[in-house]
């Protein structure tokens, strides 16, 4: 076995040290180095979308980085969207209004809305649309989703 | 009503937005190892030699297992016990597991799968049903109707020939439905383990935890009371993870063999071989009808391409044919259906399951009619719309039927008079109606025990457990148990626990397939709580010196519906009861009506009650590239009543959504690698970039449009919502298409390219269509001839010579 990589950086806002086989993608070692398992895989080819995470603030699909990568920078997951023990604003609205049905690709569409809302506090329609086609979902015909985030603007999400 | 009909949070919710929602993949054991499948790379051959030798000397590998391992053929249906978990001497599509490697870790197993030598003996491939309709050898099973030709169907219901001599006009149309796949964002995953009494468990992405179970039992050949089966939520379903799987098989093998956990997580590439999808259907319509629109008969025949396997495939051939008579009243009617073997990942049932084919065919031939006969489409839809409380000519007993309502309510939204056949040039609206089940009648194999089975559990805390069978595949159906036991006992949705789909835990509810859960779990679900209600009844009455039937369920207070401050919290009652009778439990159970289909086939059809949906669909076509832009759609759907409306109208947007993929864009279609390599048949694209389906930018707005009517069989009304509106969509795709371009596109999915194909067929001066020109001869059987019910029919099948008297 190759030697193992070993490398710091802040995982929802904890400063983590991590030691992973140096091949892994960072999705692989969210879930199966850091016990993050709320990060889901669809293709592991970066077609999906169900495995996006924030890199210092930005949506990546962590199937498609390197965890060797990561080095002093800092990832968001769902684990770590809600804020002093309360849900997210994107959480709540998601949760109230049927935009999670099997759940599996919420979590990618919960970090990428985030994404989205920390640069357009105030976004269109087309522009959810537009910040959301890199994620797939299968449930919801994606038009429950578009009306979380909304929903989430308009109580008060950034 | 507080809980039912009010739209709310799932109780499931918070964990699906927080990510705490256990998938089978996120299922962590101690001392896990990895399994991997080695999957065939031939479409057609026998198995000369397997030589795993090099692959069990690799570090690292603790198990290499292979057909030889697993004897027992198991499969979904009785009928159709044809697969093995790993392939006995015969492979019989690229993609067929072969050998499985169990290893320390998933990289191990996978380097060693190439260490694994088969030799295969190439056989004739059969790549479409042309092919295994003319050539009965070599047989890809050695069970079916004949040659490779899996099941032949051939019903009667009343002289057909007699009514369409009898109409004014005949119409007679060919159509082709592309086979597609359920694309879950989940990849199939499952964990096996030996507890600590040495008794198998295995979590899975299933659908129907019940007849894995029982699968397993057989394949492996252990007692039923061993084994556990826990469907963990499922990632997304649609029909693909209702099959017992290969790797389920394989990973239980492995675990009772190693002792240790054994886990195995498909790759796309492999979700894509296990499919189970939409069958690929060519379809024949001839229906005779009046001037005034009347049907005076019709025969429908199909044939599906069913790939390698059995599957649901016999199920699917009769649902080709069920439901055209529940819309429409159709006097005379007789189905022909054939599937056939090919060497493709085998089809089965996806949303819908096998009507969607002839629904599509069904609701443009209606257009065409109107067309010739001029009339308004939904007028005629209107004029021949079958009546309420009807038995059909082939016996299915319909209830309620909203279908009126529902076309009234789309064609008044979209402005429909003002838009049909008014539209400029390239932008169209097309209408379509459809019906489905509401939960299969029947099981899959013969028993008489109930479909869906309830316990509840009441606790001194006031807190309620509700155990049952069904598995949570998005759909909501914790919801719909939850929101069922709360209303009738007048607590918080939150105050209930559900532990659902697990066979250890869970009395038995058949699975989430067939659109059947909400009704039949929910009937389940309010008779338990119904019972548990009039045991608490009883002791509040004692206690409050009020009537038991004067007493009120709601806020979580047990109360005197005419002296509200008299009563008691509900927690307080339920230990008073536990105090009087002891330990508090109930239980409910749904066993649909008996059907009034008694002929061979008749198992296929029968609902306890039929949902109806009507959608208009607008098109933007660009005649110069043939692209299709679908700016809006407006669809009404027959629920009965809406048990919780957020997540009802959910279902029915994720219906036209998936139904617009399969119109526009979904295919699972095949192709020839080059002849200097393999010339295998082999899957065209199976990977979610080449395998187009809709995102966010292609997605409409959908106006819903929900027809409340509560049906007499549903739990407070309720019918199905989770297959139903996906399809109108189609076909009224294809009707809005004409009306924007006047082109004919009898098939899906309708791309730019057949659009441009159909445009210069116009321009041409040829028949402006698109889609098949001819049927294949069938050697269809004779017909058991079952007289309708308005012929003195009693839905049993009479001889020939007796018909004809």
């Amino acid at each position: 076995m190759p030697q193992h990589a070993h490398i710091n950086l802040t995982v929802n806002g904890e400063p983590t040290e991590v030691a992973f086989a140096p091949y892994k993608t960072l999705l692989e070692v969210l879930r199966e180095d850091l016990n993050l398992p709320g990060t889901k895989h669809g293709c592991e080819l970066g077609e999906c979308g169900a495995c996006a995470v924030l890199l210092d603030g930005q949506p990546v699909l962590s199937c498609l980085v390197l965890g060797v990568d990561c080095e002093g920078r800092t990832v968001t997951t769902v684990e770590g969207l809600a804020i002093d023990g309360r849900l997210h604003p994107l959480q709540d609205a998601f949760a109230d209004l049927g935009a999670a049905q099997c759940g599996y690709c919420t979590p990618g569409f919960l970090v990428t809305a985030k994404a989205l809302l920390d640069e357009h506090p105030r976004p269109t329609r087309d522009q959810i649309r537009d910040a959301l086609s890199g994620c797939l979902c299968r449930c919801t015909g994606y038009q429950q989703i578009f009306e979380a985030v909304e929903e989430a603007v308009a109580r008060g999400a950034r | 009503m507080n809980i039912i009909g009010v739209p709310r949070r799932r109780v499931d919710g918070r964990a699906k937005v927080t990510g705490q929602t256990r998938f089978a993949d996120d299922v962590i054991l101690p001392r896990t190892l990895y399994c991997k499948l080695l999957r065939a790379t031939v479409p057609h051959a026998r198995i000369v030699r397997i030589d795993a030798s090099r692959a069990r000397a690799r570090p690292g590998v603790r198990l290499v297992l292979t057909g030889n391992d697993f004897p027992i053929p198991y499969g979904i249906l009785p009928v159709s016990q044809d697969e093995h978990a790993l392939a006995i001497d015969r492979v019989r599509f690229v993609g067929d597991p072969v050998a499985a490697v169990i290893a320390r870790d998933e990289l191990t197993a996978f380097d060693a799968l190439d260490l694994i030598d088969v030799e295969y003996e190439p056989l004739r491939t059969f790549a479409d049903p042309n092919d295994s309709l003319q050539h009965d050898t070599p047989r890809i099973h050695e069970y079916g109707d004949s040659g490779n030709i899996h099941k032949l169907v051939s019903l009667r219901f009343g002289d057909v020939d007699a009514a369409l001599a009898a109409a004014d006009h005949v119409f007679e149309d060919t159509f082709f439905y592309e086979g597609s796949t359920h694309l879950p964002i989940e990849q199939h995953a499952a964990i096996a383990a030996k507890d600590q009494d040495g008794k198998l468990v295995l979590w899975s992405s299933t659908q129907t935890p019940h007849y894995v179970h029982r699968a397993l039992a057989k394949a492996l050949a252990v007692p039923a009371a061993h084994i556990r089966v826990i469907a963990t939520p499922n990632g997304g379903g649609f029909g693909g993870k209702s099959d017992p799987f290969n790797h389920e098989v394989v990973v239980c093998k492995a675990a009772l063999m190693l002792d240790r956990p054994v886990k195995i997580c498909l790759t796309r590439e492999e979700v894509f071989y296990c499919h189970r999808g939409r069958h690929p259907v060519l379809m024949r319509f001839k229906t005779g009808v009046k001037r005034d629109g009347r049907i005076t008969g019709m025969r429908v025949q199909t044939v599906l391409d069913g790939g390698a396997y059995g599957s649901y495939g016999v199920a699917s051939t009769f649902y080709t044919g069920a439901l055209q008579t529940v819309t429409y009243h159709v006097p005379a009617y007789e189905f022909q259906g054939c599937r056939v073997f090919t060497n493709k990942p085998p089809c089965g049932p996806k949303r819908g399951h096998g009507t969607p084919q002839s629904r599509f065919g069904q609701e443009i031939q209606l257009d065409k009619i109107a067309e010739q006969l001029d009339l308004d489409p939904a007028v005629l839809r209107l004029r021949i719309v079958e009546a309420p409380e009807t038995l059909t000519a082939n016996y299915l007993r319909v209830g309620t039927i909203g279908l009126a309502e529902c076309i009234r309510r789309v064609t008044r939204a979209s402005n429909w008079r003002e838009t049909f056949r008014k539209l400029p040039r390239g932008r169209g609206v097309g209408l379509a109606c459809s019906s489905y089940l509401s939960g299969a009648g029947l099981p899959i194999y013969w028993n008489d025990m109930p479909h869906s089975g309830v316990q509840l559990k009441l606790d001194r805390s006031g807190g309620v457990t509700a155990f049952c069978g069904a598995t949570e595949i998005g759909q909501g159906s914790d919801d719909v148990l939850v929101g069922c036991v709360a209303e009738v006992l007048g607590i918080d949705p939150l105050d209930i626990r559900a532990v659902t789909g697990d066979t250890d835990l869970t009395p038995v509810d058949l699975g989430s397939y067939s659109s059947r859960v909400t009704l039949m779990m929910g009937n389940a679900a309010i008779q338990a709580a119904e019972r548990a209600r009039d045991v608490l009844a009883d002791a509040a009455s004692r206690k409050l010196g009020v009537p038991k039937a004067r007493l009120v369920f709601a806020e979580r207070r047990v109360f005197d519906a005419e002296n509200p401050p008299t009563g008691l919290e509900f927690s307080e009652v339920v230990c008073l009861a536990e105090a009087m009778f002891g330990t508090l439990g109930t239980t409910g159970s749904y066993t649909p009506p008996r059907s009034a289909a008694l002929f061979k086939g008749g198992g296929v059809g029968p609902s306890p009650t039929y949902s109806y949906s009507a959608a208009v669909v607008e098109v933007d076509v660009d005649p110069s590239t043939g692209w299709i832009h679908v700016p809006r759609v407006w669809i009404a759907h027959d629920i009965g009543r809406a048990l919780n409306p957020t997540l009802v109208r959910g279902q029915v947007e994720g219906s036209v959504y998936m139904a617009l993929g399969e119109a526009l864009m979904e295919e699972q279609t095949f192709r020839r690698l080059p002849p200097k390599l393999s010339h295998a048949l082999v899957h065209k694209f199976p990977s979610m970039l080449e395998y187009k389906s809709p995102t966010t930018l292609d997605m409409p707005d959908v106006f819903t449009e929900l027809v409340e009517n509560p049906d007499p069989q549903g739990p407070f009304g309720a019918k199905e919502v989770g297959q139903g509106p996906l399809l109108p969509v189609m076909p009224a795709v294809a009707n809005a298409v004409y009306d924007a371009i006047g082109v004919r596109i009898d098939e899906v999915p309708i791309t730019p390219e057949k659009v441009l194909r159909a445009l210069d067929a116009k321009a041409a001066g040829k028949r402006p269509r698109v889609g098949p020109s001819r049927f294949p001869d069938v050697a269809w059987p004779e017909p058991l001839n079952v007289p309708p019910p308005w012929e003195g029919g009693d839905g049993t099948v009479k001889s020939k010579v007796e018909s004809e008297k």
